[in-house]
């Protein structure tokens, strides 16, 4: 999960220079933003829901450890194993140990970017245990041996062409006359290949959306109905989520869950809503034999009490993530993490120390549209500059910079010094622009003129002209 | 009569004075008087947005005294405005009385067109500029200054211009400042996207109301070759079309 500074470029280059990345980028800018602001404005209630979901999220964290013990009481009281990991080597091991006692050869997986980020299924392959991921994007991603390079649309960075190709590599006894052209008929190919591993899996692995500590239940939202097989048909459930997810109520729930979809994809809810309360009781048609929960920290009880808290609201829409420029223009592989976007560049180094992501806080704009489009009101930018003021307290600023700024400092501090600097620096720059008005090139300045050209200034800076308009006016 | 201290930029300082001097012209033809502060340099937001808070705050400490004694501050940028009205008082956060004191000045300090049609009630210009135009929001007069209605409002009573929206509206054009040196690869990954939508508009002239933005915008659409013009929408509202448009040609 590191990002180091030249991996950080090269992957930017690569990511920019790739066409298929960029068509298929072009998707999320297209689908995903046009269908939030139309579900957004369908809800004249929105901002009074966001306010709402915030408080909620905000009062669940002042009380974190109170909501979580409730919820284990009433989880433990339906059936429910609860384990606690405070590291992601802890979470790993609880859930391999789950699979072994269960004899378990393959595992199902629903969507969980916990999953992910405790690198969990590199871990159970190297045990033995075969993971199979059911969700469309994950299957596709798995298949490639890819990380996820979206929240909630882990395949978003491949066109269906990639697709395509990806299963006729893998699936080898697919005809090549069976036409793959259009999204429905991989939807059909990857499902048919997931019946068996459904039927055969022995244990069912899902994320959680929520925790509820009035019922003690876990929640899962998809759009495909995958997590309700993978929970539902093996012998053993197993849930792997993180501590902020709990929230104290049902009706709590339905607050944030009003506004998860619509924030991710536009849909007023997403199609399959699950909420799973311990075991298969006595009577019930399906559900599992047992069911575990593995709640993980990482890193994120650290949060609590400083000014990251907030970042513990996030309810993982993604919105962030398409409404931004950089996501737009790098996609997701090129943060080299396994959260992207904003909430990544603000997760990465919350988790993992500034230092594991110099870079995804520093390569932004400051456009502010991602804590606009956040349902949970995160200031994504505010914590960002947080951490680059972490990064120049510890003298981990690049040196050209921290020596730019100090002279600029020095300069700001010194008014008649700074006319003089600012007259001669652009009578320079005027002259080099010459007659065309513009500089193609300026070896000081290349990080400027290499895309585009350096507009040459007017020539006389403003405070002469006012000076001079003053002293014409006799006021000087 | 009000008073009205001209906060007017570093960028604009150097590079475009005469978006200082047409904000002025739009003031005082509004019934303002205006004097421009001594001592001005720059807001502070490049050390700002660079971690360096400490450097900051002493700029901070300088441009909050020295706007002290105004009834009104005007920006010509909603930039360098949302740095002074919306992110002064964060920097002195753990600063009772230097708190207080940024957040007097954030509470007077306005973006030009927002403080015109705002604060002034103006509702129209006597300037002509005949062109078929688009406009772009910085994300910090979007964002941060509220400003959107605004300066359409008045650019609709310019006589001979015509404004048709990008569309993408809401979408950064890619400057943000020193990341535009630090990772000029994105940047411009951004910008060009912005110049394939101006494009579409059909549009001879790019107006915004952020230099930063229009010198990356106009750096852009010149190396692309492209004709359109780009300015700042007070030279537009006090009709300027004898000066050059930024990164064009000077006239022999």
């Amino acid at each position: 999960m590191t990002a180091d500074g030249t991996l950080f470029s090269a992957r930017v280059s690569g990511a920019i220079a790739d066409p298929q990345l960029q068509q298929a980028l072009s998707n999320v800018r297209r689908r995903f933003v046009a269908s939030r602001a139309a579900a957004k404005a369908a809800l004249p209630e929105w901002g009074a829901l966001s306010d709402e979901a915030r408080a909620i999220k905000d009062h669940v964290l002042a009380h974190l450890d109170l909501y979580l013990e409730a919820w284990e009481q009433k989880a433990t009281a339906a059936g429910a194993k609860v384990h606690w990991a405070s590291t992601a080597a802890d979470a790993r091991d609880i859930v391999l140990g789950i699979c072994r006692q269960a004899g378990a050869k393959t595992v199902t997986k629903g969507k969980s970017m916990v999953a992910e980020e405790i690198h969990l299924n590199q871990h159970l392959e190297a045990n033995g245990i075969t993971p199979v991921e059911t969700d469309l994007g994950e299957y596709i991603i798995q298949l490639r041996g890819e990380m996820p390079s979206h929240i909630i649309a882990p395949a978003v960075h491949l066109t269906k062409a990639q697709v395509e190709a990806d299963f006729r590599k893998a699936h080898t006894n697919l005809a090549l006359d069976r036409s793959m052209a259009e999204p429905r008929e991989l939807v059909a190919e990857a499902r048919g290949i997931l019946r068996d591993k459904f039927l055969a899996a022995d244990v069912g692995i899902t994320g959680a959306n929520f925790l509820i500590a009035e019922t003690g239940s876990s929640v899962i939202v998809t759009n495909e109905g995958n997590g309700d097989l993978t929970q539902v048909l093996p012998r053993v459930h197993v849930v792997v989520t993180s501590i902020e997810k709990v929230v104290p109520t049902l009706e709590d729930v339905s607050v944030i869950l009003r506004l998860l979809a619509r924030s991710a994809t536009g849909q007023e809810i997403s199609t399959y809503t699950t909420f799973s309360t311990g075991l298969r009781r006595p009577g019930d048609p399906d559900g599992p034999e047992a069911y575990h929960v593995v709640v993980v920290d990482n890193g994120r009880s650290e949060l609590l009490g400083t000014a990251l808290q907030a970042v513990l609201r996030c309810i993982r829409c993604g919105a962030c993530m398409n409404h931004c420029p950089v996501y737009q223009a790098i996609g997701g592989h090129a943060y080299g993490a396994v959260y992207a976007g904003p909430i990544g560049a603000v997760l990465t180094p919350a988790l993992n120390g500034v230092m594991a992501a110099k870079d995804l806080p520093n390569a932004t704009p400051f456009c502010g549209r991602c804590e606009e489009v956040c349902p949970m009101q995160i200031p994504l930018p505010g914590m960002m500059r947080h951490f680059r003021e972490e990064q120049v307290k510890l003298a981990k600023a690049p040196v050209s910079q921290r020596a730019g700024l100090a002279v600029w400092a020095w300069l700001a501090g010194r008014p008649r010094l700074y006319r003089l600097a600012a007259r001669a620096g652009m009578r320079v720059l005027e002259m080099i622009g010459g007659r065309a008005g513009r500089i193609r090139s300026l070896p000081l300045a290349t990080g400027w003129t290499r895309h585009r050209d350096l507009p040459a200034p007017e020539g006389r800076t403003f405070h002469d002209l006012w000076a001079e308009r003053q002293r014409a006016r006799g006021k000087a | 009569m009000p008073t009205v201290a001209l906060f007017v930029t570093c960028l604009v300082d150097a590079f475009r004075p005469s978006v200082g001097m047409a904000a002025i012209k739009l003031l005082e033809d509004a019934g303002c008087e205006v004097v421009v502060p001594e001592g001005q340099t720059c807001c502070g937001q490049p050390g700002y947005n660079s971690g360096e808070r400490a450097a900051a705050i002493t700029i901070a400490r300088r441009v909050v005294a020295m706007l002290e004694p105004y009834e009104y501050v005007v920006v010509p940028s909603g930039s360098c405005g949302g740095m002074i009205a919306k992110h002064y008082p964060e920097l002195f956060v753990d600063d009772a009385e230097w708190g207080l004191r940024a957040k007097a000045v954030a509470k007077k300090t306005h973006e030009l067109t927002a403080f015109l049609t705002g604060g002034l009630g103006i509702t129209s210009v006597t300037a002509r500029f005949p062109a078929k135009a688009t406009y772009h929001d910085s994300c910090s007069a979007l964002r941060e200054m509220g400003v959107r209605a605004q300066p359409r409002k008045l650019l609709g009573t310019v006589e001979g211009l015509t404004l048709t929206e990008l569309s993408e509206r809401d979408a950064c054009c890619g400057f943000g400042g020193t990341f535009a040196v630090k990772y000029p690869d994105i940047s411009n990954a951004i910008v060009e996207k912005k110049t394939a939508d101006v494009a579409a508009t059909g549009a001879e002239l790019l107006i915004s109301g952020d230099m930063g933005c229009l010198l990356n915008m106009a750096g852009k659409l010149k190396r692309e070759g492209s004709k359109v013009q780009v300015r700042h929408v007070a030279e537009v509202l006090t009709g300027m079309t004898e000066l050059p448009a930024i990164g064009e040609a000077r006239r022999p």
